[in-house]
């Protein structure tokens, strides 16, 4: 038998007891549904239904070995599908990977039934169906993973953003409030942070608030320092507030020279110095 | 003085051998007039953006590959320029290696202090451009040539 | 050759620098500038460098130079549009861009000049 002949008698065999198959599969599938919600397990059902329709006309094709052959798209699509869904929805890959192996059962019930005395055939369609549903399940895992790896850039990233809040005080008056230990790399990332947030918001100042950092080493005194230069080459100036004591002391004793910079002890005390540079003063009205 | 035309070597350097295992696809742009600077800075941008960098690393990378273009012309009486794409199988960087065969620099320490002079003075900047890239190599030889190779890593 | 076009408007000159310079065109730049605050009896200068991705040494002196002969001149120069990357990297290698204002906008520079001379 050629393999375009086995192709068409496992596809045939599949689409002759679709319903049979399917509900074989989904019976196994019950150790992974059991925890699942109603809306969750309808989804399972449907999935697996396109999945396994997918299935026998991707074999139809003709292509049993390659399922990266475009023959094989509409399965792939389905697996991420299925695969994403389950990554956002907490469940292992081993899990994911299993739906797809469960089918094999049921499978090869089938194809017993098809080949009836032809051994030889069983054998190699057997062994086709085999190594085509593991290089399936092989993908859901490889999918899992990419999907995984996505979030963890997505949620780095979101902690980057977080870490460099902005708040517009009033026109053209910017506070950064720098949150956590500043390393080089990341201290670096911030300054253009900085200095993208002053060009977007057109702001002439922008006061850099380090109450929330623990400690400051001459790395990223000096990061502060060239960003403070670069942001004054753009047209702007920045004050340096919330200095505590101790990063006081370690300034001194690293030498770093602050005589160009404003520094103030809180960020209310330069907001009032930024106040005054834009032009703006307080007016305190007497209570009645 | 020879140049890239006439594919005979400009300054024999050990930097124009050095790293061969780490670095592929060279290409060879070259270093006469005013003009030339301009397409140095295009193409370096190109191949910064291509592997990734950053817009402020693109932007040391291309500023310092203009600096020593324009050491290269005005300085060293014109040169060559060798782009190579770099690998170390952990990341990626682009490389360029700037070779004249010009009168040499006579005190690399210094000029690798030296500021820019508003003034007269040779104002090389060697020492801001070493600052903006991750590796800086310098072979210079009185009356031979000098040959500058500077790497620019993804971080 | 071609040069980088010099806006009037009023006793105001604008510069819109947006094409990659070679040494030569800054240079041309340069002495066209000065040329124009003379002939347009000119108080004010202002260079639009936002659309620059790269300022290196040659053209930030240019930058400096141009100020400094403008200011003989009793004109004003002011310089908008940095782009943060380009500032950072002047920064990184040492240019400080002496006795030149700076801008975050054209709207920015131009409050900035209209102050220094009425």
């Amino acid at each position: 038998m050629s393999m375009n002949e086995y192709a068409d008698r496992i596809s045939q065999a599949i689409l002759a007891e679709e319903s049979g198959i399917g509900a074989e599969w989904l019976a196994q599938l019950e150790s992974i549904t059991v925890r699942s919600s109603g809306a969750a397990r309808e989804q399972l059902r449907a999935h697996c239904q396109q999945l396994l329709k997918a299935f026998a006309v991707a074999t139809r094709s003709g292509e049993l070995e390659n399922i990266e052959h475009r023959s094989w798209d509409e399965v792939r699509d389905l697996l991420s599908e299925i695969s994403a869904t389950r990554a956002k929805a907490g469940s292992t890959p081993a899990e994911t990977a299993t739906l797809v192996f469960s089918l094999k059962q049921p499978l090869f019930a089938r194809l017993r039934d098809v080949f009836e005395t032809d051994a030889d055939g069983l054998a190699i369609a057997s062994w086709t169906v085999n190594t085509l549903i593991d290089k399936l399940g092989l993908y859901t895992i490889e999918v899992f993973q990419k999907t995984k790896d996505q979030i963890i850039v997505r949620q780095q990233q979101e902690l980057l953003e977080l870490s460099t809040p902005v708040v517009k005080l009033w026109n053209g008056i910017l506070a950064l409030p720098l949150i956590g230990t500043l390393d080089s790399a990341r201290t670096q990332v911030v300054m253009e942070n900085i200095l993208q947030k002053i060009v977007d918001t057109g702001a002439i100042i922008a006061i850099i608030d380090i109450t929330g950092v623990p400690t400051v080493d001459t790395l990223v005194a000096q990061h502060l320092m060239k960003t403070i230069a670069a942001a004054r080459l753009m047209g702007a100036d920045c004050i340096i507030s919330g200095i505590r004591p101790q990063i006081a002391q370690t300034i001194v004793h690293l030498g770093v020279n602050l005589e160009d910079v404003i520094t103030k002890a809180t960020l209310a005390d330069a907001f009032l110095v930024a106040l005054e540079r834009t032009g703006a003063s307080i007016m305190i009205k007497n209570a009645a | 003085m020879v140049d890239a035309q006439t594919q005979t070597v400009l300054f024999e350097t050990p930097l124009l051998e050095h790293r061969r295992a780490q670095r592929t696809g060279r290409v060879t742009l070259r270093l006469r007039s005013d003009e030339d600077v301009v397409g140095v800075r295009k193409q370096v941008r190109e191949r910064a953006v291509a592997i990734g960098l950053s817009l402020v690393d693109q932007t040391k990378l291309v500023t310092a590959a203009s600096e020593l273009a324009r050491n290269t012309i005005k300085y060293g009486g014109g040169g060559e320029v060798h782009l190579d794409a770099f690998d170390d199988g952990a990341r990626l960087g682009v490389g360029l290696l700037f070779v004249d065969a010009g009168q040499g620099i006579p005190n690399i320490e210094s000029a690798l202090r030296d500021g820019f002079t508003t003034g007269g003075g040779l104002g090389l900047g060697l020492g801001g451009s070493k600052r903006l890239v991750d590796e800086f190599d310098i072979d210079s030889r009185p009356k031979e040539g000098t040959a500058v190779l500077i790497i620019k890593w993804k971080r | 050759m071609e040069r980088i076009p010099i806006l009037r408007m009023g006793d105001l000159l604008l510069v819109t620098i947006q094409v990659d310079m070679h040494d030569r065109l800054a240079m041309q730049l340069q002495d066209d500038l000065t040329q124009r605050i003379v002939s347009d009896s000119a108080k004010g200068v202002l260079i639009d460098i936002s659309a620059l991705d790269l300022v290196d040494s040659f053209i930030g002196r240019m930058i400096s130079n141009t100020a400094a002969m403008a200011r003989v001149l009793d004109a004003r120069t002011v310089v908008v549009g940095m782009q943060p990357a380009v500032a950072i990297t002047l920064v990184e290698l040492g240019l400080t861009l002496h006795g030149v204002q700076t801008a975050l906008n054209v709207e920015k520079g131009m409050a900035l000049l209209g102050k220094s001379y009425r």
